[in-house]
């Protein structure tokens, strides 16, 4: 039982001590309470936006928008992986310009896609896909090149062909590492959505920083940096939770 | 006859020099039969096999079975392989009725299939289990039951019961030979075990290394039901270990 708290007990002296350190800054700090709020005044912020309602408008517009963009590209990345990754041929033309965008940060598109499809819920999509598109698409590539060879000596033996090939034996085949992709992209997703929402859009949490810029209110500002955290958290502790159960009825329970 | 393979041979590169594996092997093989190739390591066993079944191709020579040269391999000639090749993350009775997938039959039968081999190769209850719950003898018995199941006319081993131990191994080897004779198919069985291989087989195939090749093919006129104690089965196994040099003069002293 105590072995079983331990995680939270951890968890509650690490928050504290950040609230701690906050503290202090904000003693010793010179600035304006307004530019530099303190924990106390951050939290009452919070409370406001939640009471207005308005936290939680920026939430959903902000949820909705990474769904599509980190869904899609998942989807796509993986469909595409699983094909590239059974033709070594023509994937060693593709892997060169795959290398050439990957290192591009996610933020340098945003100004062409602004200027393409305006301001609005497109770019933040955009964003969001372009981060989770490439880890997931050369996980899956090299996860469907590292099956072990014996799956498709057995699969040949017993007649399976395609379509059946791919989804009854390589993508469970090659699914743990997958999702090991699939887990990374997450991240880093959510890290771009706030970047994508800060240029090209008008609302969700990456605007609700922009704005409490504009009207000064670090409070607020602060408030939301908070919220953007938790959630990431929050995405995280979900998507592991289902990739405990997937990989659970993958290899029988323990 | 059923199975013939005539002149077979093959080379591979090695660090720029080529090894040959198979050097103008020929062999017939009759339907039913039970045949283990045994030798040491490297003589072309699992190479000879993979031919057979249509895993691997020759560079020249043939290999017909029927009459009909085998250009890949065909649910009617099963292999199983050393580390049993299991799906993991299907469930011993999913793994079972992977050969029974590309047929079409209805669900309920393909139950029916799975679940009569299951029976017969002793893992009844199992069924809901996955590989990696099983020890290594339950596994091997999940892809027998697995190539069973499609009801093969033959089935390729290669060093199936190389990774058990001695007595589990004994236990397969007593069912296999068992099953071989009830669902009468013929079996082609690569061993380096001796004693395995006279325990199992109607004839030895006796090969030998650089250049793999067929030393000499060994009758066993023991029977379907055999006693790893018996005479007769000591003498067959001496006979083997002849072949391969392997009984010292002092050994041979000291019997006398
Ligand atoms: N794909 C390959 N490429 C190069 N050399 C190979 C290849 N496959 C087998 N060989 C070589 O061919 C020879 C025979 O191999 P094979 O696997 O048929 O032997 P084996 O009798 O089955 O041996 P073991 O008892 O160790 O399994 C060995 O020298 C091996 O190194
Ligand atoms: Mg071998």
């Amino acid at each position: 039982m105590i072995k079983r708290l331990r995680p939270v007990k951890n968890c509650v002296i690490s928050v504290a001590l950040v609230i701690l350190v906050w503290q202090v800054l904000f003693q010793v700090s010179r600035y304006d309470a307004a530019l530099f709020p303190s924990p106390k005044m951050a939290f009452f912020a919070l409370v406001e936006m939640v009471r207005s309602g308005e936290l939680l408008q920026h939430i959903k517009t902000s949820m909705i928008r990474f769904a599509a963009g980190y869904l899609s590209a998942v989807l796509i990345a993986v469909v595409l992986g699983l094909i590239l990754g059974r033709l070594p041929k023509l994937f060693q033309y593709i892997n060169p310009a795959v290398q050439l965008l990957r290192p591009i940060s996610p933020t340098a598109w945003m100004p062409f896609i602004v200027l393409l499809f305006g301001i609005g819920d497109v770019p933040a999509i955009a964003i969001i896909f372009i981060a989770a598109f490439f880890p997931v698409l050369l996980s899956t590539v090299a996860a469907v090149s590292n099956i072990d060879p014996i799956y498709l000596k057995v699969s040949k033996n017993y007649g399976i062909t395609q379509p059946a090939l791919t989804w009854k034996v390589i993508f469970p085949a090659a699914f743990p590492q997958i999702a090991n992709g699939i887990h990374l992209a997450l991240g880093t997703a959510w890290i771009f959505l706030v970047a994508g929402e800060m240029v090209g859009a008008q609302s969700g949490l990456g605007y609700a920083i922009i704005d409490a810029r504009n009207n000064i209110r670090a409070d607020i500002l602060l408030a939301t940096i908070l919220v953007i955290g938790v959630i990431g958290i929050l995405l995280d502790g979900l998507l592991r939770l289902i990739e405990k159960q997937v990989l659970k009825s993958w290899g029988g329970e323990d | 006859m059923y199975i013939e393979v005539k002149g077979a041979s093959k080379k591979y590169k090695q660090g720029g020099k080529d090894v040959v594996v198979l050097d103008s092997v020929s062999l017939d093989i009759e339907k039913g039969e039970f045949v283990c190739l045994l030798g040491p390591s490297g003589c072309g066993k699992s190479t000879l096999l993979n031919v057979l079944a249509g895993f691997e191709r020759l560079e020249s020579g043939s290999v017909a079975i029927e009459g009909a040269a085998v250009t890949a391999p065909s649910p009617k000639r099963i292999t199983i392989f050393q580390n049993y090749g299991l799906l993991p993350w299907r469930s011993v009775l999913k793994n079972v009725q992977l050969g029974l997938e590309p047929q079409k039959l209805d669900r309920a039968e393909k139950i029916r299939i799975a679940q009569k081999y299951i029976d017969l190769v002793g893992l009844t209850g199992l069924e809901k289990q996955h590989p990696r719950q099983l020890s290594g003898g339950q596994q091997q018995r999940v892809s027998i039951a697995r190539g069973l199941a499609v009801d093969p006319e033959v089935i390729f081993m290669d060093e199936p019961f190389g990774a058990l131990d001695a007595i589990t191994r004994m236990k397969l080897q007593d069912d296999i030979l068992k099953i071989s004779r009830e669902e009468k198919k013929t079996i082609v069985f690569v061993t380096h075990d001796i004693e395995e291989a006279v325990f199992l087989a109607d004839r030895i195939v006796v090969m030998m290394a650089n250049p793999g090749r067929i030393k000499s093919i060994v009758k066993v006129p023991l029977g379907d039901h055999r006693d790893r104690t018996s005479e007769d089965f000591l003498y067959v196994r001496d006979k083997i270990f002849e072949l391969f040099n392997l009984k010292a003069d002092s050994y041979i002293e000291y019997y006398i």
